[in-house]
């Protein structure tokens, strides 16, 4: 019997007062998948963009060949900035709830994401980050109070007040600028790939989007330009399952994985687990690897959750279980690296306490001081003539009319 | 009758149409489970089901693209655009497509989509949640344009804008979604229980695209606005005590020219105030239309009170917003012109 033509409405496996139910979601035992030579062809490898590369086992072991073997002591580092991360995401979160920045985007669970990547990745390598990669900033070492400057639109602003929170960028860190509509930087970062390659340099570009923008057209555009001219790029599509109150299926995440778009474009496809960071880790260096010995592009499934609100504006318990973070089965990023280092006899539940502490107190004092330089309420405030600079280059006739008549209005 | 806001308001619209007409189908980012981030839809996809308010994918130009085909398959959509600032992906689908549909098939093809789409600052929004673009949409020929001021207004004029065969550009000035603001920030907000306008009728009614409002008789110059700047306009009448009469477009295309100019002509002066930025902003063709019909009754030239032309700063939101002394200004300097 035929079927009559019918239109299908993606649903959650689970909303508010439902069990969390994650049985959707594919994985691949830890090692069980196979790390092919960075330079394979495309079309032999699509096994990747099924399959969940992971590399930490239930024992919290490293196992398989996608293991990198990085030293323990730079396992800690990555520990610290993804701790950092995090205590500065709880802190920044209060400082919204008391009125002290107008607007915050925590990374809560995708922390992962961000610093295995930006550690795999060489200074010169130039980043399109979205505005839930702030682990990145962090790696790439810019400092807490110049990041809690700009989230008050203080005196010390990099955005010179022109921004929202968390739309930071940094020239000197190869940041680039954050931009509030989705998916923007996703083809402007091939751009950037091709111009080094153009310029016959081995610096790659890579990009972060959530799964949701990648509906937007700048996708395939990303995808159709890094294909056409297989530009040493790395895109990365965050899978956290929730694009505010739409879950992953209202993207296309309910018949193939986000990473299957790769190969349907001629692109390397990988999915792996976003919240195991030697897996994060490992791909993204496969991935670098293979952009700069001329292999091509590579789009990154990283397969996670987003453990709080899409933003402070937002309130999950609308339209999602709460016990859905608790239950999301490939757990918590810190959370592994740490019981992983402990496996290894290399980090203690004391040590890890005491590291929090210090954090704590980093951030404390960072934030001690960024509020010296200004908030939203108190002075220094940026002088306000600021408004009308590098709207061009120079500041054009209208403008400087424009500029004496405030000036006249506010005295 | 009932109280509400701008926001229940629009949901009533929206409602009483898709119990209405059963072609009428609500589409958008959130705006199903959810209910809207504004909460504009709250409600709505329980009691019309999936297949009448439909959440979608993060496509902005998808959104549109498929209003339009629904659109020309015989439904009437109506298409959330989560904030105006997020609509430039659309724009290739609204511009070359949906405004020219009509035209290019020589009737024989249209689709009537409504795109209802929040605007405007005052929210500490930053560049990419306080834009109002709407004179961009204002220059293609082939849409129309609205912009409601209040709750009243929204629900009629939403209700005509789904029940019109033309395409609609809705924008919502989202600052004075729970209150009318007068462009102070720092009074405490008021509710829209408070404003006459905040008296909704409960069941099915129009207001006239096209048709503007004259919201307070007065003498002395004549105060062209739209959207939350009739409230700052009025506030800053009242500061000055100057007799303005104050007019409230509530919809840029088609445009009332002749509420304009009859008041013009009554009263010799004009000042004209939108959000938006001010170079080629939609002030620019009001001045030109009621400078063609009233240069002789003109006494003094006609002012514009605008945004200033750059991004939307977050840390300069009152120096940028043309709030009421920037008004006031312009009263006086109109009045003091012999």
């Amino acid at each position: 019997m035929r079927r009559p033509s019918r239109l299908h409405i993606p649903h959650p496996p689970a909303r508010p007062g439902d069990k969390p139910d994650f049985s959707y979601l594919e994985t691949s035992p830890a090692g069980a998948v196979a790390r092919p030579d960075v330079n394979a062809r495309v079309r032999d490898i699509d096994h990747l963009a099924v399959e969940l590369v992971r590399v930490l086992d239930d024992d919290h072991q490293a196992v398989g060949p996608w293991h990198p073997h990085l030293e323990p002591g730079e396992l800690q580092v990555g520990l610290r900035h993804m701790l950092r991360t995090r205590i500065f995401d709880e802190r920044m979160q209060r400082m919204q709830r008391q009125g002290r920045i107008s607007f915050y985007i925590r990374s809560l669970g995708e922390e992962a994401v961000s610093v295995a990547a930006a550690m795999a990745l060489r200074p010169g390598d130039m980043l399109f980050p979205s505005y839930r990669n702030q682990g990145l900033h962090i790696v790439r070492g810019l400092r807490l109070v110049d990041l809690m400057c700009q989230l008050l639109s203080n005196s010390r602003d990099m955005c010179k007040g022109r921004q929202l929170p968390v739309m930071y960028h940094s020239r000197a860190a190869n940041l680039f600028s954050i931009s509030g509509n989705l998916t923007t930087q996703f083809p402007q970062a091939v751009g950037w790939a091709m111009a080094a390659a153009i310029k016959g340099e081995d610096h790659v570009a890579a990009s972060w989007i959530g799964e949701g923008s990648s509906a937007e057209a700048d996708f395939h555009h990303a995808l159709t330009f890094a294909a056409v001219y297989e530009a040493p790029v790395i895109l990365n599509v965050v899978n956290n399952q929730w694009a505010i109150s739409t879950f992953q299926g209202f993207a296309g995440g309910e018949h193939r994985s986000f990473a299957m778009r790769g190969p349907g474009y001629g692109i390397a496809g990988v999915r792996v687990d976003g919240n195991d960071y030697l897996a994060v880790h490992a791909v993204t260096q496969w991935a670098a690897e293979r952009a700069r010995t001329g292999a091509g592009p590579t789009l990154i499934e990283q397969v996670t959750y987003r453990g709080a609100a899409h933003s402070t504006s937002d309130d999950p318990s609308r339209y999602r279980p709460k016990e859905e973070w608790e239950a999301w089965p490939l757990g918590d990023p810190v959370e592994r690296l740490k019981q992983h280092l402990i496996a290894l006899g290399e980090w203690s539940e004391e040590r890890h306490k005491a590291l929090a502490q210090e954090l704590e107190a980093e951030v404390v004092g960072a934030w001690k001081q960024a509020v010296s330089f200004g908030t939203m309420t108190e002075g220094p405030r940026l002088d306000r003539n600021l408004m009308f600079e590098d709207v061009f280059k120079n500041v054009p006739e209208h403008l400087a009319r424009q500029r004496e008549q405030l000036n006249e209005e506010f005295g | 009758m009932a109280q509400m806001n701008m926001v229940q308001a629009l949901n009533s619209a929206m409602d009483i149409m898709l119990g209405r007409d059963p072609n009428v189908v609500v589409m958008g980012q959130d705006v199903g489970y959810f209910g809207g981030v504004f909460r504009t839809t709250d409600g709505l996809q329980r009691k019309y089901g999936e297949h009448r308010v439909l959440d979608t994918p993060i496509a902005e130009g998808g959104i549109v693209a498929a209003a339009i085909g629904m659109g020309v398959n015989g439904l009437r959509p109506v298409a959330e655009i989560q904030f105006a600032d997020y609509i430039y992906p659309a724009f290739d689908q609204v511009v070359s497509e949906l405004a020219r549909i009509r035209y290019r098939s020589a009737g024989d093809f249209f689709a009537p989509v409504t795109i209802r789409t929040p605007c405007g600052g005052g929210i500490r929004g930053g560049q990419t949640h306080s834009q109002s673009p709407e004179a961009i949409f204002a220059h293609v020929s082939g849409i129309k344009v609205l912009m409601p001021s209040n709750p009243y207004d929204a629900k009629g004029l939403l209700i005509a804008a789904i029940e019109d065969d033309d395409p609609v550009v809705f924008f919502e000035p989202k600052r004075i979604y729970n209150g009318p603001f007068d462009g102070d920030p720092h009074k405490p907000a008021v509710p829209w229980s408070a404003h006459p306008k905040g008296e909704v009728p409960d069941g099915h009614y129009t207001v006239p695209m096209g048709k503007a409002e004259i919201v307070r008789t007065g003498e002395d110059v004549t105060i062209v606005a739209y959207g939350t700047m009739v409230h700052v306009a009025e506030a800053a009448a009242r500061a000055t005590g100057i007799d303005a009469e104050i007019i409230d477009l509530r919809s840029l295309v088609p445009l009332d020219v002749a509420t304009m100019t009859t008041s013009v002509k009554k009263t010799g002066r004009c000042v004209i105030v939108h959000e938006a930025t001010r170079l080629g902003g939609f002030g620019a063709e009001l001045s030109a239309t009621v400078q063609e019909a009233c240069f002789w009754h003109l006494e003094a030239p006609i002012a514009r009170v605008t945004g200033w032309d750059t991004p939307y700063p977050h840390a300069f939101e009152w120096e940028y917003f043309p709030g009421q002394a920037r008004v006031a200004a312009a009263l006086k300097h109109v009045m003091e012109v012999a």
